[in-house]
């Protein structure tokens, strides 16, 4: 007979849990299994009937289980006593539940556990120092009483927490101990678990532990700390935990997972993972070498689903993912620019920019024409297509969905006040959002269209006026995105120096200064249209000062002349 | 909303006079079996491949009704021994598109089931769907606590004109229609039911690019754990109570979800969009079908140079359409 001895608790899937238990024993290890009072008797009676015929099984007395209560911690009781006495044999017992899933040949965790003779594995640390608990309640899992059932009677529970907390009680912790929790999943040696069991204080620890929330967690992990000569805190049971604190269940995908993850036992199996029984518990060529066990390499995969379950993807908005404002955790998926005013003051700047960043550069995405994709295509990525009334229908969507759909390339888009302008709270609050803005650019065109000035007059007071609204959003204090903002007259002053900023910030594509500069439309007469807009009585005020004659503005660097202080 | 619930159930136990049972194999319903409801009419072609796709799935009973069909399907399927079939020669319209007649199959056999609820071209994914059977997403599904699961519908189309390739009985619609539309969706809370309501794909690209408000909703709650005192209030985009709409994380996480693959546009369709015309059965008037005929006429490739072509669960969950939330 094997010197380890197995504990089994059991509620579900007994066809499983008795596949389990004849796989340990036929490896020679005794199993006690528990099987929760909540099986119909007749189930129980057929699930007895099948395992008793092999003599290294035994059934202890039944308690009710439910989570998070002292049933559990009963039953694992008088199943340790059982096997203690009907095996004196077993050096160290091993908890594993009906869903637990051996991983490595049984013998070599009997070797393993051989050359360990004095060691408890179990997982056991103090509420102060560890994250784990879920709900807010750590220390306050041992002061306070919990009568009621957090499944079942959750607003019965909730209020009797807070009416202890209220009324500042505290219950007292038994003397000498120091509450200690971890893993449910243990494996204690013969001399430790005895101990526990045949404590003359067990009444009092029993007694105080049975109003403890979640027991299980944490009598044999502070007992254990009592007696155990040698405890190393880790569970040789592979469990990993959602952020709920609901263990996460393995099937047949992961199959090669399991075989790396090197540990002795994994829960929990789903019943219905024929692959994963199969191969474990009967195929022996499947079996692992020889290493520590070494649960980290499965980490990653859940630690990157509860991450997905807590945080998501940034700037994903779908039928699973809808954040409520200012839930976004980032507003977009990418770092993206907005120009205004730079090609209304540039003849090719669109083109001057792509070769210059690479990237990716938009016309007017909301003008109110159409979507001026780059390269004047009438689609892009993701099947968005270039209709005004599909876009202006959710311009918000129409703006995540192209950053998500282009993610890995740089966009750039121009903006003025005559495009749709109900995305600006959503650039403002982006810190994504890089914006770049040239006020009163937009009456460049007006200047060189072949209109009447009755109308250019009414359309620059109508676009002078959306501008500042969109100004007022840029200034405000929610605002997270990178904004700069110039007049006109400021930035026609010393171009090169500003352009070479943004450049630089958009990316690496051209580390070194620039070579080739957009050319400035020709302004010459600028000055003497704003004055003419300004004795019509509209009074351009966004541009800057302008003085009526114009300096040549395309050679300042040569030729420049100080601007007039008014 | 209490009260508008009581009313679906009252109307449903009205409409359910209309059904006449043709095979009752309810029996047979286990405790813990998963069941799929669905509404047809001259599905017949479809059938074949839709029941084995399902059954693969581990599907275990179909509960079907079947709206005056005239191509055999009730012959068809009368003859399966996981499926029962109820007739009905009444209005689909009146009915509320079907959701009635579903809504008293659903409550009278359903009880304490999971139950999908799909139409015979619409193919249900979820996450890991190649690996793990319905019974292990509704296991989990349980165990965490959860009671209805999102999937959204995707819709498919062939490469070049909808009726080039015909569609063979028994063949797999995809091997036809294999894509759609990965990044064009726009979505808004309903304020009424707390559903989220989805628009986009390329129904509203071809068929509506004037009038995107008016184009169908794509947002669908297919898997309830059903119990008789829920109802669905329109198709399946949204049910009450309204704590099952909220499928949807609004604290910045993921929820899993999944995706009804929506095989709609094959050769059959030209001729469905105009019988379904002089029908007048469908949402507002048919007016998604009024649409469909005036551009079915003209230019019917939904296809573009952007479009995806469908592979798996996987590349709609990269692509964001669907999610594996914290399911691993």
């Amino acid at each position: 007979m094997s010197t380890v001895g197995i504990v089994m608790l059991v509620h579900t899937a007994l066809d499983r849990a008795q596949q389990v238990a004849q796989h340990w024993t036929a490896s020679g290890c005794p199993v006690v299994i528990h099987v929760d009072k909540k099986v119909p008797r007749k189930t129980y009676r057929a699930f007895h009937d099948a395992c008793v015929k092999d003599p290294l099984i035994r059934f202890c007395s039944r308690h009710r289980c439910d989570w998070g209560t002292w049933g559990i911690v009963a039953a694992s009781q008088s199943a340790s006593e059982l096997i203690l006495a009907e095996f004196p044999d077993i050096r160290h017992v091993y908890l594993a539940s009906g869903s637990c899933l051996p991983l490595r040949p049984v013998q070599e965790l009997i070797d393993y556990l051989a050359s360990r003779p004095r060691t408890d594995f179990i997982e056991s640390a103090t509420t102060a120092d560890v994250p784990w608990t879920v709900g807010g309640l750590d220390h306050e899992r041992f002061t306070l009483r919990f009568p009621f059932s957090w499944k079942k009677q959750r607003w019965l529970f909730d209020k009797y927490v807070s009416l202890q907390r209220r009324l500042g009680f505290k219950r007292r912790i038994p003397a000498g101990i120091v509450p200690h929790m971890g893993s449910q999943w243990w494996c204690l040696t013969r001399q430790t678990l005895s101990a526990i069991l045949q404590d003359p204080e067990r009444p009092t620890y029993d007694r105080y532990f049975k109003k403890v929330w979640i027991p299980d967690e944490s009598y044999f992990q502070t007992l254990a700390r009592q007696y155990s000569s040698s405890v190393e805190s880790r569970s040789l049971t592979l469990s990993k935990f959602d952020f709920q604190g609901k263990p996460h269940i393995f099937y047949d995908d992961h199959l090669q997972l399991l075989r790396r993850s090197d540990c002795f036992v994994a829960r929990k199996i789903w019943p219905r993972a024929h692959r994963l029984y199969d191969a474990f518990l009967t195929d022996k060529t499947g079996a692992m070498k020889r290493t520590e066990p070494n649960p980290g390499k499965i980490d990653r995969i859940f630690a990157k689903a509860v991450e997905r379950r807590t945080r998501g993807r940034d700037g994903l908005y779908m039928q699973s993912r809808f954040p409520r404002h200012g839930n976004e955790n980032g507003l977009t998926s990418n770092p993206y620019s907005m120009f205004q005013g730079f090609t209304e003051l540039f003849e090719d700047f669109e083109p001057w920019l792509a070769r210059a960043t690479g990237a990716r550069v938009h016309g007017h995405l909301f003008g109110p024409e159409r979507v001026e994709f780059a390269g004047g295509q009438t689609m892009i990525n993701g099947a968005l297509s270039d209709n005004a009334a599909i876009r202006d229908y959710n311009p918000i969507s129409f703006l995540t969905s192209l950053i998500w759909n282009t993610r890995g390339e740089r966009q750039c888009f121009q903006f003025g006040p005559a495009d749709n302008q109900e995305i600006n709270w959503l650039l403002a609050r982006d810190p994504n959002a890089q914006i770049s803005v040239i006020t009163g650019a937009w009456a460049v065109p007006l200047f060189k269209s072949n209109r009447n000035f009755a109308d250019i007059r009414k359309e620059a007071a109508k676009l002078q006026q959306v501008e500042t609204k969109h100004l007022e959003i840029l200034r405000s204090v929610w605002t997270k995105a990178r904004v700069r903002i110039w007049t006109m007259a400021e930035f026609i002053e010393a171009p090169m120096e500003p352009i070479q900023t943004i450049v630089d910030e958009i990316g690496p594509a051209n580390p070194r200064r620039l070579t080739e500069v957009p050319t400035m439309v020709d302004l010459t007469g600028f000055g003497q249209f704003l004055q003419n807009l300004k004795n019509q009585g509209m009074h351009p005020y966004l541009m800057g000062d302008f003085p009526v004659e114009q300096p040549p503005v395309n050679t300042p660097k040569t030729n420049r002349k100080p601007y007039l202080v008014r | 909303m209490r009260l508008r619930r009581k009313r679906r159930l009252l109307r449903c136990l009205r409409k359910s006079r209309e059904l006449r049972s043709v095979q009752n194999n309810t029996a047979a319903i286990k405790p813990g079996d998963v069941l799929l409801v669905s509404t047809v009419r001259n599905e017949k072609i479809r059938l074949p491949y839709f029941l084995r796709y399902y059954r693969d799935m581990g599907i275990d009973h179909f509960l079907i009704v079947d709206n005056d069909s005239a191509d055999g399907t009730l012959n068809y399927l009368a003859g399966q021994p996981d499926v029962s079939v109820w007739h009905t020669t009444h209005s689909y319209k009146s009915a509320t598109f079907g959701v009635d007649w579903m809504n008293w199959l659903k409550r009278t056999y359903a009880h304490g089931h999971w139950v999908l609820v799909v139409d015979p071209d619409e193919f249900f994914i979820y996450p890991f769907c190649d690996t793990r059977p319905i019974q292990a997403l509704t296991d989990w599904l349980d165990n965490s606590s959860i009671r209805s699961f999102s999937a959204m519908l995707i819709d498919l189309y062939p490469k070049g004109k909808i009726d080039e390739t015909p569609y063979v009985e028994g063949q797999n619609p995809l091997d036809i229609a294999n894509w759609f539309d990965s990044g064009n969706y726009t979505i808004k809370k309903n304020p009424d039911y707390g559903n989220l309501w989805i628009q986009g794909g390329p129904r509203s690209r071809v068929f509506f690019p004037d009038q995107p408000k008016k184009a169908p909703a794509l947002n669908k709650i297919p898997l309830v754990k059903w119990d008789r005192r829920y109802a669905y209030v329109s198709s399946t985009h949204a049910l009450l109570p309204r704590g099952l709409n909220q499928v949807y994380e609004e604290w910045g996480g993921e929820k899993a979800s999944g995706a009804l693959l929506h095989t709609k546009f094959l050769d059959t369709f030209t001729q469905k969009a105009a019988e379904e015309l002089t029908r007048k059965q469908h949402y507002a008037n048919s007016v998604e079908y009024t649409a469909y005929a005036e551009t079915v006429k003209s230019q019917p490739d939904l296809w573009c140079k952007w479009s995806e072509k469908y592979i798996n669960w996987r590349q709609l969950e990269i692509l964001g359409l669907m999610s594996k939330g914290n399911w691993a």
